[in-house]
């Protein structure tokens, strides 16, 4: 074989794989656009009269991750289903993002962690990487911390909102997750670069915990009210 | 706050503090689930941190094979140096072989990363010990043909190979075959002119005439390769590219030279005219 043939075999390969990545790039896009669009919903907890409406956000967020389900199994037809880590980088992004709300949604609706099973669920794909799109553990654990970052401001917001127990149930969360999360050996990562920015929202609520206690305000509830 | 809300929260900092006392027991679900994580994440980091390993001695051995081949040039027994390259080569397959073994039922990709700068070493002296021996530009198909083992070759690792190239002919295949992509080609080959720019030098200086026109004729036409696959490959081959344009300006240089000082030197005293020309590429080398 010359050598100009087994380059234009090799140019072959290189437009056959910028295909597959056009194609990956267009459904990443609009799975991008339903993410934000239920992100868009969920942000409306934080305002003052979002709090009680929290339950039927929640209900409409899930209806929207319809939409997320859809796209994911058009991705999944983009590619070799054995080759997701040669194309991980498209959508690592977006998956997080995902994972974030899944467990977003989780935590609102009953205040404990979703399971990486039940977020996968949720986005509509697998757990396990032999069954074919996965969420891997990174990419679960990145969401879940940025989901410690909305809480910490949830935090801040529900006492603005007049709700002075909610930050109490957030800091003993978030408490049990940095608990968890120092159980995990993490090499120098982007994961452990975002871990490392989880003591600042165990912080921040500690300092909303703390204001409402000097205050008397995080009391029994029935006490508050008998001041 | 109406009565109402103050009673549900009430009963929810209830239920929260029997969640609070069961992780303190280290068996809330929480934590359970992390102790998953923690091992999924440990064997994912260790079976990385081997793949280095074997991706470094992989390294560190094509290293020494280039160097050894780059001997050819002032021997007259070539036929012994690739011999011994061969055995070495060997080994370094059955490093391979060894990665083939951790990676087997994995996605490759995955730990892409580990091994990447081991393979491209790799392709590099395996196309160069190709090159010395057919003049040609070794294929990925033939590389690939290489790096299918069988279970005698992987078990008798201990005794020093006595058979030269192992034949690619095998019939029982039990160990996985590894497949270098064509990524790690591309960059391998790249690699590979800055080893024949090198020997073309080498060979000048040695009073070789007929090897540094060889030489340059081909690297033009990998060159030429290279620019028509340009921009489309990865961003690592465009960054080589510009090294590779370098390394063909040398020879041609050199090729020039030799055209001009030969058709007025006498033959006897080429090798004093190369011999100050390579210093200088060396100087000119330290430079850049």
């Amino acid at each position: 074989m010359s050598v100009t043939e087994m380059f234009a075999d090799i140019q072959g390969f290189l437009s056959a794989d910028q295909d597959i990545r056009e194609d990956i790039r267009k459904v990443v896009q609009q799975l991008e656009q339903a993410a934000r669009e239920i992100l868009t919903l969920l942000q409306s907890v934080h305002q003052p009269t979002g709090f009680k409406e929290i339950p039927t956000k929640c209900a409409k967020a899930r209806e929207m991750f319809c939409t997320v389900r859809t796209h994911m199994a058009d991705l999944k037809t983009k590619f070799p289903a054995e080759q997701y880590y040669r194309f991980q980088e498209h959508w690592r992004f977006v998956l997080q993002r995902l994972a974030f709300l899944a467990t977003f949604v989780g935590y609102l609706e009953c205040e404990a962690l979703v399971t990486r099973e039940e977020a996968a669920k949720i986005i509509g794909i697998e757990v396990v990487r032999e069954e074919g799109f996965h969420l891997g553990v990174e990419d679960y654990l990145a969401g879940v911390l940025i989901m410690a970052s909305e809480l910490s401001r949830l935090a801040v917001n529900s006492v603005t909102a007049g709700d002075y127990s909610r930050p109490l149930r957030i800091s003993n969360f978030i408490n049990e997750l940095d608990s968890g999360f120092r159980l995990l050996n993490l090499k120098n990562d982007p994961l452990r670069k975002r871990y490392d920015g989880l003591k600042y929202d165990v912080k921040k609520i500690e300092e909303v915990v703390y204001d409402l206690s000097i205050r008397g305000l995080s009391k029994e509830p029935d006490n508050a009210g008998d001041k | 706050m109406s009565k109402g809300d103050a009673q549900g929260c009430l009963k929810k900092s209830g239920g929260l503090q029997e969640r609070d006392a069961s992780a303190n027991a280290s068996s809330s679900p929480v934590i359970a689930a992390f102790k998953v994580f923690q091992q999924e994440l440990d064997t994912k980091h260790d079976k990385h941190e081997r793949l280095v390993k074997i991706s470094r001695d992989i390294t560190i051995e094509s290293k020494r094979t280039i160097f050894l081949l780059h001997r050819v040039t002032s021997v007259t027994d070539v036929e012994s140096i690739l011999k011994e390259s061969d055995v070495k080569l060997d080994l370094v397959r059955r490093k391979i072989a060894q990665i083939a073994e951790e990676l087997k039922g994995e996605d490759i990709y995955q730990f892409h990363r580990a091994f990447t700068a081991g393979i491209q070493e790799y392709v590099e002296a395996v196309s160069f010990q190709h090159y010395i021996r057919h003049r040609t530009l070794i294929s990925l198909e033939e590389i690939n043909a290489m790096l299918v083992f069988t279970e005698a070759q992987s078990t008798d690792a201990k005794e020093p190979a006595e058979e030269d190239a192992p034949p690619p002919t095998v019939t029982a295949v039990s160990a996985p075959p590894f497949q270098v992509i064509p990524s790690d080609y591309l960059l391998g080959v790249a690699d590979l002119t800055g080893e024949l720019m090198r020997m073309c030098i080498g060979s000048v200086g040695n009073g070789d005439i007929d090897t540094p026109f060889q030489l340059s004729q081909f690297l033009r036409q990998v060159h030429d390769g290279f620019s028509y696959i340009g921009n489309s490959g990865p961003y690592e081959v465009s960054k080589k590219l510009h090294t590779l344009r370098q390394s063909l300006a040398k020879v041609e240089d050199a090729c020039y030279a030799l055209r001009v000082a030969g058709s007025e030197i006498p033959k006897h005293m080429l090798a004093d005219v190369f011999a100050s020309r390579d210093a200088m590429m060396d100087a000119d080398e330290g430079v850049a």
